[in-house]
């Protein structure tokens, strides 16, 4: 995997493309429910003011992650 | 003349949900949707005051139901919980797919938010796979209009063989022409042709191989495709409730039960293993979602939501974000707290006058300082000091709360706050849920469903309770009668 990093190290203002989702069961789920699956692009928006949750723009939603779910995400980066 | 579940054939939501029809002809419609997307709106505006709720059969999940009348025909509409999807991730979900799949609905309104289509398309395209009797409500119109974003309302009711219409539920618009539109749906006035979802050919020659059995055994009552791809998937939740509503075990088909070992078998030996099928499905929903989307949302302005990140960027930024969130919640109170003041020491005035010449009249009767004590001195002084001191703070207190929420401030909290509620494993949702409760703690604890996860839900339903609500923070001369009253009450 060379491109590839976990989406919480994402730096803000830049996008990722979805490569691989690395959780299983509910959340692996509820990732696939909000759009991210392969190819989607993803882009971070904004951290909270303790720098856990992260705000992403996935197709055209805004949602948050926390950095443990964020983590199981792998984009790529161009 | 009531119509029972069983007599409708909604046998597997027979337990307790009953939907009592005052005629045969009247039609019941389901009413889906994702989370936040006026839903709510939607239903309160087409039946009033008409409604009921209680709970579903052994779920703790609020089920309300009303009535409305169109066209001289009676239509009860049954609000499903909000949800993303209809894979019975959760209790919601799988209630509002039992009930799309079991409870007969003559039709079912999917309503979605045009300002971000593409991802309500997931449901939208998750029950036209269940049934055809569809109608697509694509509400907030007016916000859509405001950003700039365009929908080929036309374009997409022929992308989704169904009909699509525009509405704005806060003032009213399109409802009208919604109601037309189920109308005509349950009159089979017009044979809707739903768009047909394919799937990559391994499986949709693994659903070939099943469909034929599928459909000679179960009939018209339930689609034989997504039957078959339901028991590809292999959902024991949803097979369970299928039988239930069968009246008969699938799977006790030996033929069936052959086929779907070879299907099964045909999906693994081309690379598909049971738990990838889930994610293929899904994948092709999104990409459908997708596709539909590109061709029928243009987006005339590209940065559209400029604006509100350059806001979101300020109320959530490392300096500024808890001292706003601070300053706007601290103002809340403050005018909830000194606000209520006013009117409370008026109706306090006005409500102990009376007790004054309630009293006058009783010694004037002459009745026995006991009976003078419980009615007046017990039951009305205690219901007057309740009434002024907590009516007129609940008066301004949810008021303001609403306007926090409708300018979307509210889910910035959340975000501000996560971190610190992660630390007591809770989350950061709950902020909501207990400002809610510092107005009131049943509202609060109502307020607990918009948390995912159980056990954080289940821990914000029971912290909730601490939450000291304005009858118990009340100034202290009255204050003291009205926390014991609170303390009894919760």
């Amino acid at each position: 995997m060379n491109n590839y990093i976990p989406l919480n190290f994402l730096p803000l203002g830049k996008k990722g493309k979805v490569r691989t989702l690395t959780s299983i069961g509910s959340i692996r789920r509820r990732m696939l429910d909000l759009g991210l699956i392969s190819e989607t692009v993803v882009e971070a928006l904004q951290k909270s003011p303790s720098g856990d949750p992260t705000a992403y723009n996935i197709r055209g939603a805004t949602i948050a992650l926390r950095s443990e779910e964020a983590s199981k995400v792998l984009v790529e980066v161009n | 003349m009531g119509l029972t579940n069983k007599s409708t054939g909604a046998v597997v939501l027979e337990s307790e949900l009953r939907i009592e029809r005052t005629c045969p002809d009247d039609k019941v419609i389901a009413l889906a949707g994702n989370p936040n997307v006026g839903k709510s709106t939607v239903f309160n505006s087409l039946t009033g005051l008409n409604q009921h709720t209680g709970n579903w059969p052994g779920k703790t999940v609020t089920n309300a139901q009303g009535k409305y009348r169109h066209e001289g025909r009676n239509f009860i509409m049954v609000d499903l919980p909000g949800t993303y999807s209809l894979m019975a991730n959760s209790v919601e979900e799988e209630i509002a797919r039992d009930f799309i799949c079991f409870g007969a609905p003559d039709a079912t309104i999917v309503v979605s938010d045009s300002t971000c289509l593409e991802r309500n398309l997931n449901l939208v395209l998750q029950t036209l796979e269940i049934t055809n009797k569809v109608v697509v409500c694509v509400n907030l119109i007016d916000e859509a209009k405001r950003k700039k974003i365009n929908i080929d309302f036309k374009g997409l009711s022929k992308h989704l063989g169904v009909p699509v219409i525009p509405t704005n539920a806060r003032s009213k618009k399109g409802l009208d022409k919604l109601m037309d539109a189920v109308y005509d749906i349950t009159n089979n006035h017009k044979a809707a042709k739903p768009i047909q979802i394919t799937y990559d050919d391994t499986i949709e020659q693994a659903i070939k191989m099943l469909q034929a059995k599928v459909r000679e055994l179960v009939g018209d009552k339930i689609d034989s495709r997504w039957t078959a791809l339901k028991l590809l998937d292999g959902d024991a939740a949803l097979i369970k409730s299928l039988n239930e509503y069968l009246g008969f075990n699938l799977m006790d088909d030996n033929v069936l039960q052959r086929l779907l070992k070879t299907a099964k078998k045909h999906l693994s030996d081309n690379g598909i293993k049971p738990d990838q099928l889930r994610d293929k499905i899904v994948s092709r929903l999104v990409h459908i979602a997708e596709d539909i989307s590109s061709n029928t949302v243009t987006f005339e302005n590209s940065g559209y939501n400029n604006t509100d990140r350059k806001i979101d960027s300020v109320l959530t930024s490392r300096i500024f974000g808890i001292p706003i969130m601070l300053a706007l919640l601290g103002l809340v109170f403050w005018l909830t707290i000194t606000g209520a003041n006013y009117p409370s020491q008026m109706i306090a005035t006005f409500l102990f006058r009376i007790e004054d010449l309630l009293t006058g009249f009783f010694e004037g009767a002459g009745a026995p300082s006991w009976v003078h004590g419980l009615l007046v001195t017990g039951i009305y002084r205690t219901l007057a000091w309740v009434v002024s001191v907590m009516l007129p703070p609940m008066a301004i207190f949810f008021p303001m709360f609403t306007l926090l929420e409708d300018l979307g401030y509210l889910p910035r909290v959340a975000f501000n706050l996560d971190n610190f509620f992660k630390k007591a494993c809770a989350h950061g949702k709950q902020a909501l849920t207990m400002c809610m409760g510092f107005g009131c703690n049943a509202a609060g604890i109502i307020g607990c469903r918009i948390i995912d996860s159980p056990r954080e839900r289940l821990i914000a339903t029971i912290t909730n309770n601490f939450v000291p609500c304005n009858g118990r923070f009340a100034p202290p001369s009255k204050g003291q009668t009205c926390s014991v009253f609170c303390a009894f009450w919760h």
